[in-house]
Formats: C-alpha cells, structure tokens, sequence
C-alpha cells in the first residue's frame, strides 16, 4: 500500500532543514546522513549527500531524475567481490 | 481475417483470448474492449466482421498503448533506471532480480542457464 498524499513525501525533518539552510544562503556542500528512507525531493536536486550505507558515506550528488526515488537507493549496502579471484567488472561497481 | 495493432490473428478462439495475444492486452483489458465495442466475448475471431473488428482496433488506437510503443516505453524505463544509478537500475544492468528475490537458488530467469562457477585459487601475490 502507498503512502497517503495527503501527507506528502516522506522526508527526514532535520535533514530538510540542512537543506533548506543550505539553499537559503546559496551554499553547496556536503551533508552527511544516515537517512536512506527519504524520499529526494526537487529542492535537494545540485546537492551531494554523504548517505549511509552501514558501514561508509556514499556520496551521491542528485539531479533532476532522481527525484521521487529514495537516498538509500543510490548507496548499495552490499558489494560482490566475486567467489575466489576478485574481479575487475565486479570491484569496479563501486 | 482479423488483423489488430500489427501482426495477430489466432482464428479459432474466443475473440476474449485472441486479443490477449496482442503485447500489452490481458484479459481484463481485453474484456474492457469488447464491453466498450458490444461484442460478445464468446464470439471466434473467425467470426467478427470486418466492421466489428475496426471497431476494435479503433478502441486499442485510442485507449491503450500496445506492441511496439509499449515495449519501446518499457525499455525506457529501464534504461532511466540504470542511468540514475539506483538499486534497481544495478540490478538490471547486471541482470540479477530486482525486486528482491533470493539469488542463492533460482532466478533463473533473470540469470539464464545455469554456469558452474569454480572456485579459482587466490592468485600468489
């Protein structure tokens, strides 16, 4: 079931406010969360997002088409290095 | 001779099954078509008149989107997933399962036919 619309996407409250302090004064620079379940919404688009991804930052810099989709979504929390020899196709998704 | 939305003609069944063979058209969306055309679901394709049967492309024309567009829209979709690089747009781009399904066994589908990995030795460094 999706969410109500009524209550609009959901985004992190203090998160949006880092945002909105940072567009407010013109500012772009990196902001840091550990909150993968917000929804990216057009005000974050040009900014880049240090997100969480259980165990390191991810940056993930948004633009216009990745808005309605989810931080977390752009952060994988798993890497396969591949069974036994590493390879390179598989390290390089990093 | 009963030719909609490009290539499909099944003669000898139900008009109902016969529109499912068109990409894009299930059978609740076929049913749809024939309610809004007054034709019986029960009647053979073999027996629709020509007249019945522009009836139907016409209402497929105006209400669905099918075959060629549909699937060029589809492939649009995927190709927007990978290119944001999300979750769902690695998955497809390294042709495992999507929406969450265990890979352990199975996805077959996504994975095509089985491969015996072997386990390599560690290089020596």
């Amino acid at each position: 079931m999706s969410r109500s619309t009524k209550k609009g996407p959901f985004v992190d409250e203090k998160l949006l406010k880092k945002v909105e302090e940072l567009n407010k004064k013109g500012k772009r620079e990196a902001i840091k969360t550990w909150s993968r379940a917000s929804v990216i919404i057009p005000e974050f688009v040009g900014h880049t997002f240090l997100v969480h991804n259980g165990k390191r930052f991810i940056s993930v810099y948004v633009t216009e088409a990745m808005v309605g989709y989810r931080l977390g979504e752009f952060a994988p929390t798993r890497f396969f290095k591949g069974h036994g020899e590493a390879h390179k196709e598989t390290t390089a998704l990093k | 001779m009963a030719r909609i939305s490009g290539i499909e003609l099944p003669r000898n069944k139900r008009v109902e099954i016969g529109l499912t063979y068109i990409y894009g058209i299930g059978r609740s969306s076929s049913n749809k078509i024939l309610q809004m055309a007054q034709i019986s679901p029960d009647k053979r394709v073999k027996d629709l008149t020509d007249e019945e049967v522009s009836r139907i492309q016409k209402i497929i024309n105006e209400n669905f989107k099918v075959e060629g567009d549909l699937r060029r829209e589809v492939q649009a979709n995927i190709r927007h997933l990978i290119e944001i690089g999300c979750f769902r747009g690695i998955r497809h781009r390294r042709g495992l399962p999507v929406r969450g399904q265990r890979t352990r066994t199975n996805a077959r589908t996504r994975k095509g036919r089985r491969k015996t990995v072997g386990a390599k030795k560690k290089k020596e460094k």
